[in-house]
């Protein structure tokens, strides 16, 4: 296949569609911004699509709690569509919100017999933070991460805690190899490490096949060495970390 | 059936909110050790929901319960009142519950509202609350609590105990009836007394006229006619001081102007173009919502900057939430529709520490008006997707009964999208929000001076924002203006459907149908539709044959689109409700019938005082500290973290640079289009000290430090556009009128010297707070005069930009610029409280070598970091360029170039001349460097060294007159805002 079709879900109050579907375009992709009313009038267009990535923002005001309106959207209507992507060997990718949405919607396989068993909540700080953080990834289960070690990278969220419902569920995810991204102390990274509180250092994590993903950083702000932060005193240049993640993903259907 | 939904956080997790009251009601000393503990709630109104339905919704939509249990009942049982396990220790506390006044917006309640409906369920309202058990407080400290900590009076109620309620209030229905009032007979005072009570804000001679107009018509006019000529005619929406008549002296004469602003700033900006010729590159100026300057060969550019003083006095979180979605929406309605790509904000407040005793009746704590302030403007641009990327906050006393919200956004456009022009008979069509009570007489409400009243007067005045909803309208407005289905477009600001419709037709005319509008709850009359100032709305005009498609489109994304009347070609505008005319007004009376309002102005200087330093030691390392550790000059990083800067991918420049990503960046640069490298550059100038000793000087240095701070980091500074926000005090007064006068004329000198071209700009008049003091006299104060210059300029490769932290260990440090005696109105003024001084003034003739020069050696990659010299002039930007890089420096500043030789080491560390950076240049660069800079003053003053100090001396061999660690230096101006 030559260009992986792309499908860019954007719901009221998306606002990361542009430039992720900019990084998916640089990476060799085929991106489309859809809006999810339109796979809500008719769910079997998500079919044409390779990869399905709902991007960052604040989906429906991030309203009652961040990802949450929109995570039922896919709970009532859109769950057995996506199971089957999913099933046909496809990607999924949630960045920040779409990282809240997908945790909240069942798709990351959190759920346990009593119901969710993750979540993200409010920072530590309770408060919206912009700020550069060092990520380590762990294991190599998911297909987004293939051949990474460390990364830099922004968040800009204020409900970025990685929760479990208790020590058996982080253990069971754990176990099961699925918390794939983590806060860490890497080269240039500035404490504290851990920006939110998150269980674990958990940053981002993928379903129990690999395919699907979440993380709460934005790999899409950093596709140009101009987007670093102190980009001005390297002399590094060239095209940012982030984009290797989008690259793992058009590369996987090639 | 009302429902209640209360969501707690589960026991082993943190009471967030509960924890945030705590530290507040310790903070502002009503009790250090309260017990608190918090929770949220939904009431939920509903013919058919049952208790299992109840209990769903809980667990499915309002709880997260990995770390949230919930509460359902019906509102009136005992178990909604009961306090979480472990509240009290055995004591009773008290229940607060926070609600939103009916008909203030609530967005999380009507997303809720659409969540339930998706369960398939049925729901007539929903409302939110937020709840407080507190142990530990007096009654009297239970009402502080709530009226200074929990609930702003302007919005929100409190009630103590469980709900007095079990139905939610909803509008009444209303009956038309038509409103005249009497003019006829009225005698002056009576006039006034009209215009005063109404709420008007007319003046006598508008108030006459207006009894004359309607006496040869031989009518009285209605409620909604008198309404509509107070909107348009206000000073919000008609600047009648600034382009009106004034006759202004000082020392020179007396000077006539027909139209202040057209004669001084607007003046500059017609020379420049027409100096320009085929190369002007200003596209639309002072005319639409923003100002308009070409970018690229696709698209122009377009920038506003707003303020939103009065609204954020009252309720600091829904002004400047209102106040940025009211500027971006300027942006989205100018031209076609222009794309919002950052915002810039620039904050003025009392200092946070004023003590609780020294604030007047109806003062808010500035602490809490900062907060508040903060986080409106964060939660809006955030959720708008537009990054903030540059800012100010100012610290004065005075700004204590007004403070002042400067909201700015920039935007882009494509060339053929830059212009609008309605169309006979095309369709009058409201997009986005509905239209509801809140806002009425916003326009009218800041024309007028504040006083400790006006919380209870004009609390209709203040909104709440739904960022969301402009985000929707947003998106689908990019979408219908690249189809063409509209042929122009305004946004819904002060005055609401009055002055976006009374504007766009004004050359045609219009026939408005007020009933069709969409409200958000019954019992609006035609008249609160007309002038609502509700948020989220834009007018369209559309021709018929493209309605269906647009509505459709709209509908697609959950948008409302309702047309609600048409552009007639008769001149007059004509207001209807149902088969009823409310009004009927010839534009003409509108636009062109007020009379106009003749002014003095007064000047006079005044000698300089001689500023006497104070008799030092030698060494001025603690005054480097304390001016470091001011407000003014301290770190912004607790706000700057707070916004996301970096959303839309285009950052390049970030507002924190250097090595621990906190420091002070002079300017931000963004890539509005990603497939370019060609970027915009932000920055502003501002300095209400200057004013004290001389308007002109001020104006001059804020339009010096706005265009420098855009050099610094790389601007091409022969393209840099320029907009003026005027907040000034009450201007009926000649000398308040005569300090704006000559910063006016400031702004036209400068501007043409520099070939800067002003493109848009806006005043805020009146921000005076009038209070009875304890000796029951009449007080007012009113605010410093200020002027913020906002600069827009352009970097034609970001890959040149510099930023100002120092980059390495054995590079020289040139100065460039010439110091001058200028230590008036200076931050080592403030800080040993002298008086006196000469305030810095502009050479324009070398100021603009001096841009040139710098520019060249900056986009030939000569300058390794560069920070321009603004307040605490070289001790400040040495050692902020120091700190932010890790890296030290020895400076000798025997080497300036000076005005005088003789010149003490304290004005040559602090003096606050303009035109001046400090520059890091690499040894093999310095040659080469020195020939760019050979036409305008310059010097290398020292080095930069491997070591963590600061070392400034007179001379090599002199004792240090500063020395510090970097990790001192940093922390002193970390420590005032690290909240």
């Amino acid at each position: 296949m030559a260009q992986p079709r792309i499908l860019i879900l954007r719901a009221p109050g998306t606002n990361c569609d542009v430039e992720t579907a900019h990084a998916f375009q640089l990476a060799g992709g085929q991106p489309d911004v859809l809006h999810l009313n339109r796979l809500l009038e008719a769910p079997q267009l998500v079919a044409e699509y390779q990869v399905l990535c709902i991007p960052g923002g604040f989906s429906y005001g991030d309203d009652i709690a961040a990802g949450r309106i929109f995570a039922n959207e896919i709970r009532h209507h859109l769950s057995e569509v996506l199971q089957e992507f999913r099933t046909a060997g496809k990607l999924l990718l949630g960045i920040c919100n779409g990282f809240q949405v997908l945790i909240k919607s069942g798709l990351l396989d959190t759920d346990d017999e009593t119901g969710p068993a993750a979540s993200l909540t409010w920072n530590d700080s309770g408060c919206f933070m912009d700020r550069w953080v060092g990520l380590k990834a762990a294991g190599d289960k998911c297909v987004f991460l293939s051949g990474m070690n460390e990364l830099y990278l922004p968040i800009a969220h204020a409900e970025g805690k990685f929760v479990t419902r208790d020590a058996a569920a982080l253990e069971r995810l754990d176990q099961a190899g699925q918390l794939v991204l983590r806060y860490a102390d890497v080269e240039g990274s500035i404490p504290p490490f851990n920006p939110n509180g998150a269980m674990h250092d958990v940053a981002g994590m993928c379903d129990t096949t690999g395919r699907v993903f979440g993380l709460m950083p934005h790999p899409e702000r950093f596709v140009d060495f101009t987007q670093h932060p102190s980009w001005t005193r390297r002399e590094v240049r060239g095209e940012g970390a982030g984009l290797a993640l989008f690259r793992n993903a058009v590369r996987y259907f090639n | 059936m009302l429902w209640e939904i209360d969501i707690h956080p589960l026991s082993d997790q943190p009471d967030q909110e509960a924890e945030r009251i705590a530290l507040l009601a310790a903070e502002s000393g009503i009790n250090p050790s309260l017990s608190v503990r918090a929770a949220r709630g939904f009431l939920v109104e509903s013919e058919s929901l049952d208790e299992s339905q109840a209990n769903r919704l809980a667990e499915e939509l309002f709880a997260d319960n990995t770390v949230e249990s919930s509460v359902v009942a019906k509102v009136g049982d005992s178990r909604l009142a009961t306090a979480p396990t472990g509240q009290g220790n055995g004591e009773s506390p008290s229940l607060l519950q926070v609600l939103l006044k009916p008909g203030v917006m609530d967005p999380v309640a009507q997303s809720a509202e659409g969540a339930i409906r998706d369960f398939g369920y049925s729901v007539s309202a929903v409302r939110t609350l937020r709840k407080y058990w507190i142990s530990g407080a007096s009654q009297d400290q239970l009402a502080s609590i709530s009226e200074r900590i929990l609930a702003n009076d302007a919005i929100e109620q409190t009630v103590e105990g469980p709900l007095p309620f079990n139905q939610l209030q909803h509008g009444s229905d209303y009956e038309f009836e038509l409103r005249t009032v009497t003019l006829s007979g009225l005698d002056d005072v009576g006039l006034m007394q009209l215009s005063r009570e109404g709420q008007l804000y007319l003046q006598l001679a508008e108030m006459q006229t207006i009894q004359q107009y309607f006496a040869e018509l031989g009518r009285e006019p209605t409620d909604i006619e008198l309404e509509t000529l107070a909107q348009t005619w206000s000073e919000h929406c008609s600047h009648k001081t600034l382009a009106g008549r004034i006759a202004a002296s000082d020392d020179s004469g007396v000077r006539q102007f027909e139209n202040m602003l057209k004669e001084t700033i607007f003046a500059a900006t017609t020379e420049l173009r027409s100096l320009w010729g085929k190369d002007d590159w200003c596209v639309s100026v002072f005319k639409d919502n923003a100002g308009i300057v070409k970018f690229d060969g696709d698209f122009n550019v377009a920038f506003k900057v707003e303020t939103h003083n009065h609204p954020s006095a009252l309720e600091p979180y829904g002004g400047a939430n209102t106040g940025i979605g009211g500027v971006i929406r300027d942006t989205i309605g100018t031209g076609m529709g222009a794309k919002p790509v950052c915002n810039t904000d620039v904050f003025c407040f009392a200092p946070p520490d004023t003590p609780a005793d020294e604030l007047p009746s109806g003062v808010l704590n500035p602490k809490r008006v900062m907060r508040g302030v903060v986080s409106g403007v964060r939660d809006y641009g955030n959720r708008m997707g537009i990054p903030t990327v540059n800012g100010a906050v100012c610290f004065d006393e005075r700004y204590l009964g007004n403070p002042l919200v400067y909201c700015g956004n920039v935007g882009i456009i494509p060339v053929d999208k830059s212009f609008k022009e309605p169309q006979p008979d095309d369709l009058i069509v409201s997009v986005g929000g509905r239209t509801g009570r809140d806002g009425i007489h916003g326009a009218t409400f800041s024309s007028a001076e504040l006083t400790h009243e006006s919380e209870s007067l004009s609390g209709g005045a203040v909104q709440i924002g739904n960022a969301v909803e402009e985000k929707k309208v947003l998106d689908v407005l990019l979408d219908i203006r690249d189809r063409d289905l509209f042929t122009a477009i305004t946004d819904c600001g002060a005055g609401g459907f009055s002055s976006a419709v009374g504007e766009m037709g004004e050359e045609i005319g219009a026939e408005v149908w007020l009933d069709r509008a969409p409200v958000k709850y019954a019992g609006l009359t035609y008249t609160e539709i007309w002038i609502s100032e509700a948020q989220e709305r834009m007018v369209l005009s559309v021709p018929p044959a493209n309605w269906d498609e647009l509505h459709s489109l709209c509908a697609a994304e959950g948008v409302e689109a309702t047309v609600i009347g048409k552009f007639a070609p008769t001149g007059r505008l004509v207001l209807k409700y149902g088969d009823n005319v409310v009004g009927d007004l010839a534009m003409d009376l509108l636009h062109n019938g007020r009379p106009p309002v003749i002014r003095s102005a007064s000047y006079s200087s005044t000698p300089t005082k001689p500023l006497k330093i104070p008799t030092a030691s030698g060494d001025l390392t603690a005054d480097l500290l304390q001016i470091l550790g001011s407000y003014n000059v301290a770190s912004k990083e607790w706000i700057i973290r707070q916004y996301d800067h970096e959303v839309q991918g285009g950052s390049v420049v970030k507002p924190l640079v250097g090595v621990e990503q906190d420091g002070p960046s002079d300017a931000a640069i963004v890539r509005p289009v990603l497939t370019s490298r060609r970027g915009l550059v932000i920055s502003c100038g501002i300095n209400p000290r200057y004013g004290d000793l001389d308007s002109y000087h001020m104006a001059a240095s804020a339009i010096d430090e706005a265009i420098r701070n855009c050099v610094a980091v790389g601007a091409d500074p022969v393209r840099i556009a320029l907009l003026d926000n005027f907040c000034w005090g009450d201007c009926e007064k000649s000398e308040t009128l005569g300090s704006l006068v000559r910063a006016a004329q400031a702004c036209h000198d400068l501007s043409l010297a520099l070939e800067a071209p002003f493109i848009s700009g806006k005043d805020s008049l009146n921000n005076e707070f009038s209070f009875v003091g304890d000796d029951g006299k009449k007080q007012t104060i009113a605010i410093p005069a200020t002027l913020l210059i906002s600069a827009l300029g352009q970097i034609a490769d970001v890959a040149t930009a510099v930023t100002m932290d120092l980059k390495h260990c054995d590079s020289f440090l040139y100065l460039v610029g010439e110091t001058k005696d200028e230590l008036g109105g200076s931050h080592f003024a403030l800080i040993h409280d002298l008086e006196g001084g000469d305030v810095p003034t502009v050479d324009t003739a070398i100021a603009k070598r001096t841009f040139a020069a710098m520019h060249q050696a900056i986009s030939q990659g000569l300058v390794a970091s560069c920070h321009d010299l603004s307040e605490g002039g070289l001790a400040v930007a040495a050692a902020e360029m120091c700190f932010a890089g890790g890296i030290g420096a020895e400076i000798e500043i025997a080497k300036l170039p000076v005005k005088e030789i003789k010149m003490p080491s304290a004005t040559r560390l602090f003096s606050e001349s303009n035109t001046r950076f400090l520059c890091e240049v690499r040894s093999e660069d310095a040659e080469v460097f020195e020939q760019q800079l050979s036409g305008v003053p310059h010097a290398c003053v020292g080095r930069t060294m491997p070591d963590t100090e600061l070392r400034i001396t007179e001379r090599t061999d002199s004792a240090p007159v500063i020395s510090a660690s970097l990790a001192d230096l940093k922390a002193a101006w970390k420590k005032p805002l690290a909240w």
